[in-house]
């Protein structure tokens, strides 16, 4: 008789992995640099005659790895580290360069063209949707499972305050393009945006404070609840007691456009556009608002990462009994977390509502908190910039990039199936590379060796 | 909870308090009795007829709700693809009665057991294989991972499968003819009880006995419990571990399996995403009478399935099918907050 394999046994596909992983890091340092090197010039110039913009992108991001991690100028009393200073700035400028250039590059391998400005703009909401969920589930290590609720309430947010919903009140205050004489309440989409952030940061205290006691996968299961009921009330929403919240099925549309109003325009010489829906080339201008705001959840993301609070949640994350002993409020700084993720999720639903001019219940159902988990996943738990591509590669792949694949191979029905794929996506990750693509360093830690031991019970239960 | 552990070991308190949260609770509870109370006495029949119907349809989400339940008390973890081979027993069950046996109510007896015993071990057969495949795949490689490693990988398995639905049901329901015979078998006040429903709600029992002698009373459940209990106490004692969590899998599939012709007997259609939502309304149930505990789950699935019933059914004040889920994921939250060891389940450490 054998002696049972314990709880390890059967097919590995981790082990073997994590076999040639070992193998690859017991090389020594000059041969691995050498191979890396070597790989990396091969791919570029491999690629260069087919795909010359791709190539030239990696021949980019593959300069920037080669910066040494702790070379560091001295800049005043402090010292710029450089590669983290320079790489956010390098991707600030190619995404600023991307609506210039998307003709003249050529397309992606395997893929076809580069997505299309309106599939970029949604790049940006959802790149912006998963670095704030990367905030709950990333940093302070809860699953979330109905971020969608968060999405909705920012949608809404923006829908009730930007357009003809409440069409008894005839409130009008910084809007653009919406005549005086048109019923309604019409705020700045400015300003809603950070209503929208403040309303749904609200709702997550609200949804955290009865469910944030319970452990992990519990609260998994009470979020998707919530994410399953806030649609099915904007749903059944247009006769709560005979009164019409949120139109029901219909949605709520049209909703304003953003736009920087006629004084602004005139000022600054027609640069920040009067009115977005007036525009020609409004992609564009959507695309650089989002990629804005997006550079403003990275940049308050990264800093409550690394404040007294963030590293809260990374404590809470690794070992809740031990962050507890150590003197940290569990539940208000679990609340903490979820109401900054909200925010975010918060904000990019009510841009995103205002660029698509409309919001529907069966926008937020939950395959759309399952493909945010999944980009958050993709990249790599914890990782902001990780984060950031595995939301832009899934959101381009979702919008357009799964029909481009289905019709180069001659399958008509792909994008049918993409929750199908983003599903094997996630099996295939956590089996084989559970720290993502581009994994913090931390995350993988925990993740590899068994650092990360779930709390049997809360500790201030 | 730890500060009132400690006030009551002071020898001066006298009068018990009673809490906000059970205060709270026990008024939702109340309002829902009331509710009970008035459609009872205003339209008698319609509530017994929907008494009926309710635990027809609870008993086959008891067996949904068992899979939960078998699997969250062996690894602890929310199988949330147990919906979705639900869903493909379902699929399967309507592939093999109608395509192979072309089974309809119109059929005779001597044609419509044996046929019906076919499909249901097809169903049985396929599911549990699946099941214990997904098991070995997606979560057997996870166990010594965090714990939400294993939770991620079953939501994409979900996902997975229910892709394979929609690849061969389409994504539109597909409805399923009237295989057992819809001739009333008595009616109240105008409110027919079906034969259908009947044979479904019976045919759950045997079942659901048959589990509680499996785990209670031979070998393999005695091993299932001792797994559940303490994985590694278990392997020294000799039990072989992975052989058992597998055999847990491949039962809870079978039960997905009797679950998914059952109900597609019962709705008399099915669609691709019915495990989804199915699902949690087992979860719910299973999470609802204690997880882990088997008797709780056909309790909770039996409760989820008369307020589903009174809801859709009953005419004073019932909110409607529109809030179905709604209703069902409030309780979902409101138990974890109130009880979350559930109506039967022990007060566990993991619980709160």
């Amino acid at each position: 008789m054998t002696y049972p394999s314990g709880t390890e046994g059967g097919f590995d596909a981790r082990a073997l992995w994590r076999q040639q992983r070992d193998r690859w890091h017991h090389l020594p340092e000059r041969t691995r640099t050498t191979i890396v090197l070597v790989v990396q010039v091969l791919i570029v110039l491999l690629l260069l005659p087919w795909w010359w913009g791709f190539a030239v992108l990696l021949a980019i991001f593959f300069a920037l790895y080669w910066i040494p991690e702790d070379l560091a100028v001295p800049l005043g009393t402090r010292k710029l580290r450089v590669r983290a200073f320079v790489t956010p700035l390098v991707a600030l400028a190619l995404a600023i360069l991307y609506p210039y250039v998307r003709d003249h590059i050529d397309s992606l391998p395997g893929v076809g063209p580069w997505p299309q400005m309106d599939t970029a703009v949604i790049m940006t909401v959802y790149a912006m949707m998963a670095v704030g969920l990367n905030i709950v589930v990333g940093y302070a290590g809860l699953l979330d499972l109905g971020y969608v609720a968060f999405y909705a309430v920012g949608a809404y947010t923006a829908a009730w305050f930007a357009s003809v919903q409440f069409a008894k009140q005839n409130i009008h205050f910084g809007s653009v393009g919406v005549g005086a004489t048109v019923p309604g309440i019409h705020i700045s989409v400015w300003i809603l945006l950070i209503l929208a952030g403040i309303v749904t940061a609200f709702i997550g205290v609200v949804i955290g404070l009865p469910t944030l006691r319970l452990r992990g996968d519990y609260l998994a299961i009470v979020t998707l609840g919530f994410g399953e009921i806030l649609p099915q009330v904007a749903r059944n929403g247009d006769n709560l007691g005979g009164f019409n919240l949120t139109n029901g099925p219909n949605g709520i549309t049209p909703i304003d456009p953003p736009g920087f109003g006629k004084t602004l325009h005139d000022a600054t010489g027609g640069a920040l556009p009067d009115n977005y829906l007036a525009l020609a080339d409004r992609n564009k201008a959507y695309f650089y608002t989002g990629v804005v705001l997006l550079a403003i959840t990275v940049f308050a993301s990264l800093r409550l990462r690394d404040s007294r609070l963030g590293r809260a949640w990374i404590a809470i994350r690794e070992d809740e009994i031990a962050a507890a002993a150590m003197g940290i409020p569990l539940m208000r700084t679990k609340t903490w977390a979820y109401a900054s993720g909200a925010f975010f999720g918060g904000v990019a639903g009510a841009f995103f509502a205002s660029f698509k001019s409309s919001t529907f219940p069966n926008d937020f159902s939950f395959n759309i908190s399952a493909f945010i988990l999944s980009m958050v996943i993709l990249g790599g738990m914890g990782n902001v910039w990780g984060v950031i591509v595995g939301g832009a590669v899934l959101a381009y792949l979702n919008q357009e990039g799964l029909a481009n694949i289905g019709a180069k191979l001659g399958i008509a029905d792909v994008p049918l199936y993409a929750s199908g794929i983003f599903g094997a996506i996630l099996v295939i990750m956590m089996l084989l590379r559970p720290a993502g693509l581009l994994p913090s360093a931390r995350v993988r830690a925990e993740l590899e060796e068994g650092v990360h031991d779930q709390p049997l019970y809360d500790a201030s239960g | 909870m730890s500060a009132s552990a400690s006030t009551e070991a002071l020898p001066t308190r006298w009068v018990p308090r009673v809490g906000l949260l059970p205060a709270i609770g026990l008024f939702l509870v109340l309002l829902v009795l009331v509710w009970l109370g008035v459609n009872l006495v205003k339209e008698p029949s319609a509530f017994a007829a929907t008494f009926l119907d309710g635990l027809t349809l609870g008993l086959v989400y008891g067996l949904v709700a068992l899979g939960y339940s078998l699997v969250y008390g062996i690894l602890e973890l929310i199988n949330f693809a147990h919906g979705d081979v639900f869903m493909l027993g379902s699929a399967i069950s309507f592939g093999v009665a109608t395509n192979w046996f072309s089974l309809h109510d119109t059929n005779s007896l001597g044609k419509l057991i044996p046929a019906l015993i076919a499909t249901l071990a097809m169903a049985m057969i396929v599911c549990a294989c699946l099941n214990a495949t997904i098991e070995f795949v997606a979560y057997r490689p996870l166990r010594s991972a965090p714990r939400l490693a294993p939770l991620i990988t079953a939501i994409g398995m979900s996902f997975f499968l229910q892709n394979v639905g929609l690849r061969f049901i389409g994504s539109a329901p597909v409805s399923v003819p009237n295989i057992l015979s819809h001739k009333a078998v008595f009616s109240i006040g105008g409110h027919e009880y079906r034969w259908y429903q009947l044979i479904v709600g019976v045919s759950t029992l045997p079942v659901l006995f048959g589990l509680v002698y499996l785990v209670q009373q031979t070998r393999q459940g005695k091993a299932m419990r001792a797994t559940a209990q303490d994985q590694d106490a278990a392997a020294m004692m000799g039990i072989n571990v992975n052989r058992t969590i597998s055999f847990t899998f491949f039962i809870a599939g079978a039960l997905a399996g009797v679950a998914g012709l059952l109900y597609a007997i019962y709705t008399t259609n099915i669609a691709y995403d019915q495990g989804f939502t199915l699902g949690l309304i087992a979860f719910t149930a299973a999470v609802l009478g204690g997880i882990g505990n088997l008797p709780g789950a056909v309790l909770g699935a039996v409760l989820i399935g008369l307020i589903q019933q009174f809801n859709e059914g009953l005419s004073w004040h019932a909110p409607g099918s529109d809030w179905t889920q709604s209703i069902v994921f409030s309780i979902l939250i409101l138990i974890l907050v109130f009880r979350p060891e559930g109506l039967l389940g022990e007060r566990t450490p993991e619980g709160g």
